[in-house]
C-alpha cells in the first residue's frame, strides 16, 4: 500500500505536475513567483487547502450526490465547498494560530479561483480513488504545485538582473521561462508506470 | 455609450489572453489542435454569455456582500449544462476537453466581466461585451492551437498544410510547447502593437 502512496506522491509531483504538465493553477503561478518568501507562503496555503478539499469534496460526492445520483450537479456542488471551505480555513486560522494566518493570509482567498483545487477533485473522482487515497493525492498535487512555483521565484528573482529584450520583457520571458522548465520536468516521464 | 467600442475591445485592446494575460489554463491545456482551441473558445463564450445575461438581469437584486458565491453559483449552471449539450452533440470533442471543460467554472474571465462589467452595466451593453471578450478569447486560442497543431504535427483541422516530406516538431504539442509558442506569441503581439502605436 505504502509503495503505491509512494508512486501516487512521485507522480503527481514530478511526472505528471500540476503546473507544468497538467495547465493547473497557472493563474498563481504567474502571479505570485516574482518573489521567493511569497511563493512559499502561497505554496503552503495551496498544500494545507488542497489535502483538506480533497477529504471534503471526497465525502460530498460519495455520501451526498452519488447516493440520490445527484452526480450532474458536481460542479456546482464543488465550487461551493471550495470556495467556503476556504474561508472557514481563513477564520480558523484567525483564531487558532493568527502567525499562520498573517503568513497565509493575502493569499488565502486568492486560492478560491486557483483551477487546480476544482481540478483536484474532478480528478480524484475521475480517477476513482478512495478516501486515503485521494488525500495523499491532494497532498501529493499540493507539494509539486509549491515545487514548481518555488523554483519559478528562484529563477524570476534572478531575472530582474537580466538584459531581456524590449518586447518581451514581463509575461512573454516568464511563460517562456516556463517552457524550459517544463522541458526538464519531460526528463521524469517514464519514471513512473500508471 | 458606445457598442462598438465595447464589442471590439476585447479583440485586440483589451484580448483576454495577449493583453489582460487571464485564462491562462484552458488556453495553454487545450490548444494542442485547432479544433479543440475553437470548441473551448466557443464553449466558454456560451457561458460567458449566459452569465453576463443573468448577473446583468439580477443585478439590482444582489447584495453586494454575497455577489461573489451568488456569481459563482450562476457560472456554474451554465457550465453544467454547456458541459451536458456537449456531451450529447459533439462527444469527441468534449471527451478530448476533458476536465477542462468543467473548468470553465473557474476561469478568471468569466467572473470578472460578471464582476467588472455585467454587476454594473445594462443588459444590451452586457451582451456586448460578453461576445466580444468571447471572439478574442476564441480568435486567440484558435491562432495559438493552430501554429502549435501546425508545427507539431504538420497539420491545421487534420488537414496536411507542410505537405509530405514535413517532419512535425513533436515538442510544439507537448506541454512545453504550449509555453514556449504563447511566450513568442506574446512577444511578437507587443512588437506589433508598439510599431503601430
Amino acid at each position: 500500500m505504502f509503495r503505491e502512496f509512494f508512486i501516487i506522491f512521485i507522480s503527481a509531483v514530478l511526472v505528471n505536475n500540476f503546473v507544468l504538465v497538467r495547465f493547473l493553477g497557472l493563474c498563481p503561478f504567474l502571479g505570485v513567483s516574482r518573489k521567493m518568501d511569497t511563493a512559499v507562503g502561497m505554496g503552503m496555503a495551496v498544500i494545507f487547502v488542497m489535502t483538506l478539499s480533497s477529504l471534503v469534496t471526497y465525502l460530498i460526492y460519495t455520501y451526498i450526490l452519488r447516493p440520490f445520483n445527484l452526480e450532474y450537479l458536481q460542479i456546482i456542488a464543488f465550487i461551493l465547498v471550495i470556495a467556503s471551505l476556504v474561508q472557514l480555513v481563513e477564520i480558523i486560522l484567525q483564531k487558532l494560530s493568527p502567525n499562520l494566518y498573517h503568513s497565509l493570509g493575502i493569499y488565502l482567498p486568492l486560492i478560491t479561483t486557483n483551477c487546480a483545487i476544482m481540478g483536484l477533485a474532478l480528478l480524484n473522482i475521475i480517477k476513482g480513488y478512495d478516501l486515503l487515497r485521494s488525500l495523499v493525492f491532494g497532498f501529493s498535487a499540493g507539494t509539486g504545485f509549491t515545487l514548481s512555483l518555488v523554483l519559478m521565484a528562484g529563477i524570476r528573482e534572478r531575472l530582474e538582473m537580466a538584459d531581456v529584450p524590449e518586447h518581451f520583457k514581463g509575461f512573454p520571458i516568464t511563460m517562456i521561462l516556463a517552457g524550459l522548465i517544463s522541458i526538464a520536468f519531460l526528463g521524469f516521464i517514464a519514471i513512473v508506470k500508471m | 455609450m458606445n457598442l462598438w467600442d465595447e464589442f471590439s475591445k476585447g479583440i485586440i485592446k483589451e484580448n483576454p489572453i495577449f493583453r489582460l494575460v487571464l485564462g491562462m489554463c484552458p488556453t495553454l491545456a487545450v490548444s494542442t489542435t485547432a479544433i479543440n482551441g475553437l470548441g473551448m473558445g466557443i464553449a466558454s463564450t456560451v457561458v460567458l454569455l449566459g452569465s453576463n445575461i443573468v448577473v446583468s438581469l439580477v443585478r439590482s437584486w444582489v447584495p453586494a456582500r454575497v455577489r461573489i458565491p451568488i456569481y459563482i453559483v450562476i457560472i456554474a449552471s451554465f457550465v453544467t449544462v454547456t458541459g451536458m449539450v456537449m456531451e450529447a452533440y459533439f462527444y469527441n470533442l468534449y471527451k478530448s476537453l476533458g476536465i477542462f471543460l468543467p473548468l470553465i467554472v473557474v476561469n478568471c474571465i468569466i467572473l470578472g466581466r460578471a464582476e467588472g462589467f455585467a454587476s454594473k452595466n445594462s443588459l444590451l451593453p452586457s451582451i456586448v461585451d460578453a461576445i466580444g471578450m468571447g471572439i478574442g478569447f476564441t480568435l486567440a486560442l484558435f491562432i495559438l492551437a493552430s501554429i502549435r497543431e501546425a508545427l507539431g504535427s504538420g497539420t491545421i483541422f487534420g488537414i496536411n498544410v507542410f505537405g509530405a516530406s514535413y517532419r512535425p516538431i513533436l515538442i510544439m504539442i507537448l506541454p512545453p510547447g504550449a509555453f514556449i509558442a504563447l511566450g513568442l506569441l506574446m512577444g511578437a503581439m507587443n512588437k506589433l502593437q508598439k510599431s503601430e502605436g
